[in-house]
């Protein structure tokens, strides 16, 4: 009876003496939690079948040597049967520490850090700078919210390719430049320039969400604090600096938290914007691995699974530093 | 109507202060901050509407080779782009899909994730943090890794070019997310309700349905609306799985306008408008929503 509603049950434990066993306590907990068990079986079941299961076989294909020649397919009514064969940690070897290693993974790995790094950086400021303009009070700020709302609520795989237009070679933005007389990169052939353009692309799709969330964090920040800062003789960036920021805490760590895991796996910018097989020094880990397993032939599965599994283990690695340190600075917001 | 409303009672106490004092209070601002806040904002509109906006006007130009000279579309503006895309491409066989695959996404994604929501909103059992770490653990789920695998397992099932390998790839990153958003939702319904249901006789389930949900209808729509957006705009997984372009979603139709040889810019623009146009209505009618819903579930976990 008790089950559902929380907080007192979950805490009594401590009036049971003896332990009893390891069957019995199951059967005890079954008992008592059955109502939350029976709750969360449905994602329980979905989460094992569509995430548990693709990921168990998919760190067994990293540990072999399939590719789309040696799996099993079906040709017409022919069915082949799967011919790979087990090769241990020979793939990771590889990648990591192989002779290729560094083209193919560590300036892929170095170039979507600092995109990740980059990107957010944009997002947080930009979306932090326009959510201090809006949260003035000031005649048609609802109109400004809405207008610049606009980038999030457009479809990326649709804007990308608006972006695409205007970057190609004669597109608007060299044509703009150009009639100011300023240098036109081609900026979808030189990697530099695609680099740029891809952070340049991100960067206007991912502010408005922080620009929301932020502007969301400013409603929510006493007003009192702001007028007992200015009693104190408080400057105003002294107030930015001492009641904003603070203020903004919680909601801060959680949108960068989100948008460094977001950015790390954006994957439709840097394939729509440069198209298939070009580009291969503006590509970052994710859109790099999907094209070692589909964009190539032969497609090189093994590969491409194990790239999955280091970019999981990197942000797996990321998450609970960033946790930790939350943590020890008290900010803990998740 | 809701852009203009705000405005009137922003501005309406201005003239009846102005004229009783004239200094400025400290923190108010000058003319000159006035006009650079509205100059920052104006600019930022314009980069935030001109992708969209210059969408929108190649599309109106016949040629595929238009936006080189952009100058010559505003003397010959027609609709015969929409005309095509409208009579002579798959347009509609991609619209079907899409809803197909989206719908399909959102009705299982929110159906699974609900009780769930509610049961780690109000219950602690022996599991809870790890069932919670692997929700929020799911969002971090790059794309590479369960891609090649998917597509081995959907491979051996003959489900490849199917609608269901697309809905099930969705909801696997659907539901956990829609169970985190649900949480945040389930956490602002006050205890006392669960409660008096219990009193009345009500079994944990009977509370959830008949109390708990009816209340939970905002946050339903929510999850619903956000998961529908993201199953829309799934490029990857559509762009692998899909093979007969009468299956495509509109994700994957956009770039076929678009291929090594030829770009046919021109219909392109003129599916992306007939795509982003009610795309960008809905969102603009649950915006405000949105963002409360997305961070609820992070910042009062």
């Amino acid at each position: 009876m008790t089950v559902a509603i929380d907080r007192a049950t979950g805490k009594r434990r401590g009036d049971r003496a003896p332990r009893p066993g390891l069957g019995q306590r199951v059967r005890n907990g079954l008992q008592k939690y059955w109502y939350a068990y029976a709750m969360i079986a449905p994602v329980v079941v979905v989460l094992g079948v569509l995430v548990g299961y693709p990921l168990a076989r998919g760190f067994y294909l990293t540990l072999t040597d399939a590719n789309s020649l040696n799996s099993a397919r079906t040709i017409g009514v022919n069915h082949i049967d799967a011919t790979y064969k087990f090769v241990g940690l020979d793939n990771y070897q590889d990648i990591l520490f192989g002779p290729t290693a560094y083209d193919r993974f560590w300036s892929h790995f170095l170039w979507t850090v600092f995109w990740t790094a980059a990107c957010v950086a944009l997002h947080y400021c930009l979306g932090l700078g326009l959510a201090l303009m809006l949260h003035q009070k000031l005649r048609g700020r609802t109109v400004y919210r809405l207008l610049l709302v606009l980038p999030w609520a457009v479809p990326t795989f649709v804007t990308v390719f608006s972006w695409r237009i205007m970057l190609a070679d004669s597109g608007a933005l060299n044509q703009l430049l150009g009639s100011l007389h300023l240098p036109q990169p081609e900026w979808l052939e030189d990697t530099f320039w695609q680099r740029f353009a891809a952070i340049m692309v991100n960067t206007w799709c991912g502010v408005p969400f922080m620009m929301l969330s932020l502007l969301g964090g400013l409603q929510s920040i006493d007003s009192t604090l702001y007028e007992a800062a200015e009693m104190d003789g408080a400057s105003a960036w002294q107030r930015f600096r001492h009641v904003t920021l603070p203020g903004l805490r919680a909601v801060s760590s959680t949108v960068v938290l989100l948008g460094v895991i977001w950015t790390f796996n954006q994957f439709v910018i840097i394939f729509l914007l440069f198209g298939k097989n070009s580009a291969p020094d503006a590509q970052i880990l994710v859109t790099w691995a999907y094209q070692l397993g589909f964009g190539q032939q032969p497609r090189d599965f093994a590969q491409s699974a194990a790239y999955g599994v280091l970019l999981l283990s990197i942000l797996t690695v990321f998450t609970s530093f960033y946790f930790r340190w939350l943590k020890r600075n008290d900010q803990l917001a998740v | 109507m809701s852009t203009t409303t705000p405005d009137t009672t922003e501005t309406a106490p201005v003239p009846a202060a102005a004229p009783v004092r004239r200094t400025r209070r400290r923190g108010e601002r000058g003319p000159l901050g006035t006009a650079l806040l509205h100059g920052g904002l104006v600019l930022a509109s314009l980069i935030a509407l001109a992708p969209v906006a210059w969408l929108c006007y190649l599309s109106l130009g016949p040629d595929k080779d238009d936006y080189l000279h952009p100058g010559g579309i505003a003397g010959k503006l027609t609709f015969s782009n929409y005309d095509f895309v409208l009579r002579h491409t798959g347009f509609f066989d991609w619209f079907r899909s899409t809803m197909i695959v989206a719908l399909g996404t959102t009705v299982i994604g929110v159906l699974v994730a609900a009780t769930t929501g509610y049961a780690v909103s109000r219950m602690r059992f022996p599991g809870y943090k790890q069932l919670m770490w692997v929700l929020l653990l799911t969002q971090a789920f790059p794309i590479a890794i369960l891609i090649v695998p998917m597509y081995e397992i959907f491979s051996e099932l003959g489900l490849i070019d199917t609608y269901w390998a697309l809905i099930a790839v969705n909801c696997s990153t659907a539901v956990p997310y829609s169970a985190w958003l649900l949480k945040g939702y389930f956490d602002t319904i006050p205890f006392e309700i669960d409660e008096a249901g219990r009193v009345d006789g009500l079994t944990p389930f009977g509370t959830f349905f008949r109390l708990i949900l009816p209340l939970a209808r905002p946050g339903l729509a929510v999850a619903a609306f956000y998961t529908f957006i993201t199953a829309v705009g799934e490029v990857a997984f559509a762009t692998t799985f899909l093979l007969d372009d009468s299956k495509y979603t509109f994700a994957v139709g956009l770039q076929t306008f678009v291929s090594e040889h030829d770009a046919q810019w021109n219909y392109m623009a003129a599916t992306a408008v007939l795509i982003a146009i009610p795309v960008t209505v809905f969102f603009y009618l649950v915006q405000r929503n949105l963002v409360t819903g997305l961070t609820a579930g992070g910042t009062k976990g």
